[in-house]
This record gives C-alpha cells, sequence and structure tokens, in this order.
C-alpha cells in the first residue's frame, strides 16, 4: 500500500505546513495584530483578563517571547483547540462557537458538492457526447455564465425574487427563530427548507467546474480506439456513452475533487453571510466586520483543516475506483 | 538559412561546431499578437468574449463620454427607482447608479487586469523553474503549489485583507496575485518539464546559454498559449475575488468600483427596500467581465489543444 503510505505522508506534512502558516500570517503583517485585538477587546466593554491578553498573544504573536517558544505553546494551544476568546461572541471560549457552526457548514458543503457533482458531470457526459451541435453549445455557454456569477450575487438575486417577493422560502437563518436544534422530522424539515436557497446558490455556481472537466475528458476518450471497435461492434450509443466513454472519462474528475471543494467552501463563506445561515462562513463574516482577528485565524484553520481532511478521504477512495495507483 | 563552420580555437581541428551566421526569422511583437488575434478571433466562443472584453474597455476608457454624471456626486434624491434622470435609480447617498456602474468599470477591469499579469508572473516564475530543476528544487516548489492549492482562496484572501491595515485597490491586487498563481504554477510546471528533454534545450545548454537565458528564451516562447491561458483564468479569479472582498468591506470605500457598489447596496438593505437593478447591474457587469475572459480562455484551449478545436 505503497500509494497509501505516501498520501497519509503527504496529508501530514500539509497539515503541518498550513498550522504553521497560520502561525506565520500575523506575525509578517504590518502593524500589531495583538495591540488591535487588544483595543478592540477593552473597546466592547469587556475586561482584559491576563489569561486572554496571553491567549491573543500566543495566537497572533507576542512581542515578550522568542519565536520558536511561541510557536512551541501556539501548537499547544492548537491541539488542545485552545483558540483565545472572541470579541464577537463575548460569553463563549472561540472553540464552542465554531463546533456550533461547523455541522450547518459540512452539511451545506457536503451535499451541495454531491449535488454538483453529479449534475455536472452528467451535462459534461452529455456535452462532450454531443460535441460540437446546438446542445453543447447550450451547456457549456450556460455553465460558463453560471460560473461566472458571484456566488454571493446569485444568492442576493435568488433571496429577493424566491423569498421576498414569491415568499416560497424563508428569507434568513438556518432554522425558524424559537426552535432548538434536534434530530426531529419537523426541525430538519424546517433547516431543509431554509438551506435550499443557499445550497442551490452554491450548486448553480460550482456546477461549470465538473461540466468542463467531464466534457474535456469525454473528447478525449472518444478518440480512443476501444470506442471506435464498440461503435465497430455495433453497440447502442447510449451504452457507449456511459458505459465506456464516461467511465473512463470520470476518474481525472475525481481527482478534481479537492479544488472544486475550495470553490465551494469559498463560495459559501459569503452565500451563508448573505442569508445569515449559521455556519462558519457566516461566522467569518461576522468575524471580519468586527475586525474579530482570534475568531478569524480560528476559523481560517478550522476551514483549511477540515478540507485538507476531505481531499485526503477522497485520495483514499480513489484506490477503490483505480486500481493502477494500488499497484504503482 | 546558411550555416557556417568554425573550429573551436583550443578545441580538437577535427571537431567543429555548427553556427548559424543569421538569426533565424523571429517574428516582432506587433505581429506576433496581431497573428494569436486573428486566430483566436476565427474561434466563434472567443470571438463574443474579444467583443464583450472591447465593450466593457471602451466604456471604461470613455466613462465620462457615457456617464452622464459625476459617479460621486451626491445631487439627487436618494433611495429613487429608475427614472429618465436616473437610468438605475439612485444609491442611499443620493448618487446616480448608472454612472456608477459606468465609472465602476474601470477600477474592476485595473484590477482584474493587473492581478491576473501577477499571478501569471509568478506562475510563470516558479512553474519554470519546478520544471526545470527537477530534484529537491523541484520537490520544494511542487509542494509549495500544492499546498497554495488545496488551502481555500477566498478565506486566505480575506485573512490577508483583514490583517492589512490600508484599504486600497493595492492591496485587492497584491493579495489576489498572491493568492492564484497556484492552477497556472502547475500546469507550466508539468510542461516545462517535458520540453526540457528536448534536443532543441539540450543543444542550448551545450551551447553554454546560463539558465535563466535557457528557461526564459528558449523554453518560455513555446508555451505561450498556456501561459495567456494561466492570465485569463487569473484574470477571471481576480475578478470575482475583488467584488467578493469588496462586497465584505474590505475594499477601498471611497473608490466606485462594481464591488463597492455591490457593497453600499448592502448596506443600505437595497433589496429589501425593492431597489433591485442597484444590486442586479453591477453583479451583471462582473458577470459579463467575468465571462469574456472565460469564453477568450475557450480559444485559447483549442490553440494549444486542437482536439478542442470546433470543426
Amino acid at each position: 500500500m505503497n500509494y497509501v503510505l505516501r498520501k497519509t505522508a503527504l496529508f501530514g506534512v500539509t497539515l503541518w505546513a498550513a498550522v504553521t502558516l497560520n502561525f506565520v500570517l500575523p506575525r509578517l503583517m504590518p502593524g500589531s495584530p495583538v495591540d488591535a485585538a487588544l483595543a478592540k477587546l477593552a473597546q466592547g466593554g469587556q475586561q482584559v483578563t491576563n489569561a486572554q491578553r496571553r491567549a491573543i498573544e500566543v495566537q497572533l504573536g507576542s512581542p515578550h517571547d522568542g519565536l520558536l517558544s511561541q510557536y512551541v505553546q501556539y501548537l499547544g494551544n492548537m491541539a488542545r483547540l485552545h483558540f483565545g476568546s472572541s470579541y464577537s461572541f463575548p460569553n463563549q471560549t472561540v472553540a464552542k462557537t465554531i463546533e456550533g457552526a461547523l455541522p450547518w457548514t459540512l452539511v451545506l458543503v457536503g451535499t451541495t458538492t454531491v449535488i454538483a457533482f453529479v449534475v455536472g458531470t452528467l451535462l459534461g457526459v452529455y456535452a462532450g457526447w454531443r460535441r460540437g451541435t446546438r446542445s453543447d453549445a447550450t451547456v457549456t455557454v450556460g455553465a460558463t455564465f453560471f460560473a461566472a456569477f458571484p456566488p454571493f450575487w446569485l444568492g442576493l438575486l435568488l433571496l429577493f425574487v424566491l423569498a421576498f417577493k414569491l415568499n416560497a422560502f424563508p428569507i434568513k437563518g438556518g432554522y425558524s427563530p424559537g426552535l432548538t436544534p434536534n434530530l426531529s422530522v419537523g426541525f430538519l424539515s424546517n433547516a431543509v427548507a431554509h438551506s435550499f436557497l443557499p445550497a442551490l446558490t452554491l450548486a448553480i455556481t460550482s456546477l461549470s467546474g465538473w461540466v468542463f472537466g467531464m466534457r474535456n475528458n469525454m473528447i478525449n476518450t472518444l478518440g480512443e480506439d476501444y470506442v471506435t471497435f464498440a461503435e465497430a461492434n455495433g453497440l447502442r450509443t447510449r451504452t457507449i456513452a456511459l458505459l465506456y466513454a464516461a467511465r473512463n472519462a470520470l476518474l481525472p474528475n475525481v481527482t478534481a475533487f479537492g479544488l472544486s471543494l475550495g470553490a465551494v467552501v469559498g463560495g459559501s463563506v459569503l452565500v451563508e453571510g448573505v442569508f445569515s445561515y449559521p455556519g462558519l462562513g457566516n461566522l467569518l463574516y461576522i468575524a471580519v466586520s468586527n475586525h474579530d482577528f482570534p475568531l478569524m485565524q480560528a476559523l481560517f484553520l478550522v476551514i483549511t483543516v477540515s478540507m485538507l481532511v476531505a481531499i485526503f478521504v477522497v485520495d483514499l477512495l480513489y484506490v477503490r475506483l483505480d486500481p493502477r495507483v494500488r499497484r504503482a | 538559412m546558411s550555416l557556417s563552420t568554425t573550429t573551436p580555437p583550443h578545441g580538437d581541428p577535427g571537431t567543429t561546431v555548427v553556427v548559424p551566421d543569421t538569426p533565424a526569422h523571429v517574428p516582432g511583437p506587433a505581429r506576433f499578437l496581431g497573428r494569436a488575434l486573428r486566430t483566436l478571433w476565427s474561434n466563434g466562443k472567443a470571438r463574443i468574449g474579444l467583443t464583450i472584453l472591447a465593450l466593457i474597455i471602451l466604456m471604461a476608457v470613455l466613462a465620462p463620454v457615457f456617464a452622464p454624471h459625476s459617479p460621486t456626486a451626491t445631487n439627487f434624491t436618494p433611495y429613487q427607482g429608475p427614472s429618465a434622470a436616473n437610468w438605475f435609480g439612485t444609491t442611499g447617498n443620493g448618487q446616480d447608479v448608472f454612472s456608477q456602474v459606468v465609472y465602476g468599470a474601470r477600477v474592476s477591469l485595473l484590477v482584474g487586469l493587473l492581478a491576473g499579469a501577477g499571478a501569471t508572473l509568478v506562475a510563470v516564475t516558479i512553474g519554470l523553474i519546478a520544471g526545470y530543476r527537477p530534484g529537491a528544487v523541484d520537490e520544494v516548489l511542487s509542494f509549495a503549489t500544492n499546498l497554495a492549492l488545496v488551502i481555500p482562496g477566498l478565506p486566505l484572501m480575506i485573512i490577508l485583507a483583514a490583517y492589512v491595515p490600508s484599504r486600497s485597490v493595492w492591496t485587492i491586487v497584491l493579495v489576489v496575485a498572491f493568492t492564484s498563481w497556484a492552477t497556472g504554477a502547475r500546469v507550466i510546471r508539468s510542461q516545462a518539464s517535458t520540453l526540457r528533454t528536448r534536443d532543441f534545450v539540450s543543444s542550448a545548454v551545450f551551447s553554454g546559454e546560463g539558465l535563466g537565458r535557457v528557461v526564459f528564451r528558449e523554453i518560455l516562447p513555446n508555451m505561450t498559449s498556456l501561459v495567456a491561458a494561466s492570465f485569463f483564468a487569473a484574470a477571471t479569479a481576480a475578478v470575482m475575488a475583488e467584488a467578493s472582498l469588496e462586497f465584505l468591506g474590505l475594499g477601498d470605500p471611497n473608490t466606485v468600483s462594481w464591488g463597492t457598489i455591490l457593497y453600499y447596496a448592502q448596506q443600505q438593505n437595497a433589496l429589501l427596500t425593492g431597489q433591485w437593478v442597484l444590486v442586479f447591474a453591477p453583479g451583471l457587469a462582473i458577470a459579463l467581465l467575468a465571462v469574456s475572459f472565460t469564453l477568450v480562455n475557450f480559444g485559447v484551449d483549442a490553440l494549444s489543444n486542437p482536439r478542442l478545436r470546433e470543426k
């Protein structure tokens, strides 16, 4: 299992690099994020305790300690999920705030990615198979336009037309005010109704990568000899398109999963903000509006690590899909 | 092309070095650009893209001609819908939205092109060196590229832009250029590593050309279409990223760009007061600019991959 070992090592090193980048960034910046953060904390009327000052210094850079001891303390804090205190949510720890928001984003981004993958890949197979025809042009140009819509703008328009004018969907939030999150059918259907528009927005804007990737792979695969052979054997066109060409064209598209996920995660930041959806993106939106550096810093780390884990899982699943990598 | 043979001064008299006495004909930059544009124009999608792009550039350059009012003058009744005097209505501060959208083309276009060029410069440098120097150099640069690929771009840009104390267009250009180079670098690296073993590169190395000359004068001209493709891809990303950052309030609030119009529209709850044109128009302009870059890129892709060419 050479492949699995190599991917695991790569995951470990990438994780370390991402955590270290999070440590280095605030220290490279002009001005002092620590002073800015402390000033903001005091401005909010909070009592700045020594422990809080210490936590912020460890996270954003302390003028007193050497870089190495700061780094060691930082790694320790990250491992124990000590992210310091945020001034947007003064009554709970940053870890607690993020814990409440993480499931919402995981569900939203996860389902959206799966829907966009299935729909986009099928459209790509269709466009590649009907290459050069009017239907190919319609799919390609349509996908180009959808990809060019800024996600938050499409979200605003859908919000205006479907929620505000037609009242078909709730305007904001992840569930109706007054409800407490639980796993009952009533609450879940309420949450689905609230998530529908953000999910639709993200799915539409992230569709195009799958369409183009699959279309290009199809065109390359359709030039292969075994496709010509299948045609010469008189197999039905649908059998050739789906079972011969698409099946082999799909593999390179799966490896593009990580990049696509990054686009969805990026889009979800502003889309969640637009819909006040209670996920990580909305927290980042709030953190930026409040210049809440500790919360921003922790969110960036959590978002990056979640993405690395997702890509790692896809890499491992890839072994099941492509037997060649097992032997390589 | 005639060749002359010379005997090296200290070498074995039996071996000769072949030196061309006239340089190969290289078309000038103007002719090269003209030929590339003509080939692009023959692609249907690229033709639409070039037309939209030309119109947006025209609008940006001739903004004072097209815009009926100053984009910053606050001398209209605020919160008005579209009318004969204000085609797209007015903002909450009493500015003419149509004039703002026309002038906004300047900043959005400038940021898109500059950040795209910056990201391409980084991508070309890192990709070429990594592809040409296998071993440790390649390992380090490739790892950096893969890291930059998997770190979510927009959250990183938001963090960077939030830390930088000054709010200006240049901050956004730098932040976008710094975060959007990885895709291009990966493509250019793989192309450079296949070109590295070709005969013309080996002969350039054996004739004593330095690293910079081999990489930038011998290898680079053979992947012009890849560089162009990564430029347009980066420019598309830059236009979208600029809009997102400005919508979050991380741009310069005093400049008029499509992103800041959307920021103020959201701050003033334009949609809930029914002023949908104020949101619709700048967003559509952003989408059109991004679409034009992508469509041009279809033509560029077809140049480098004949299988994608339209029959």
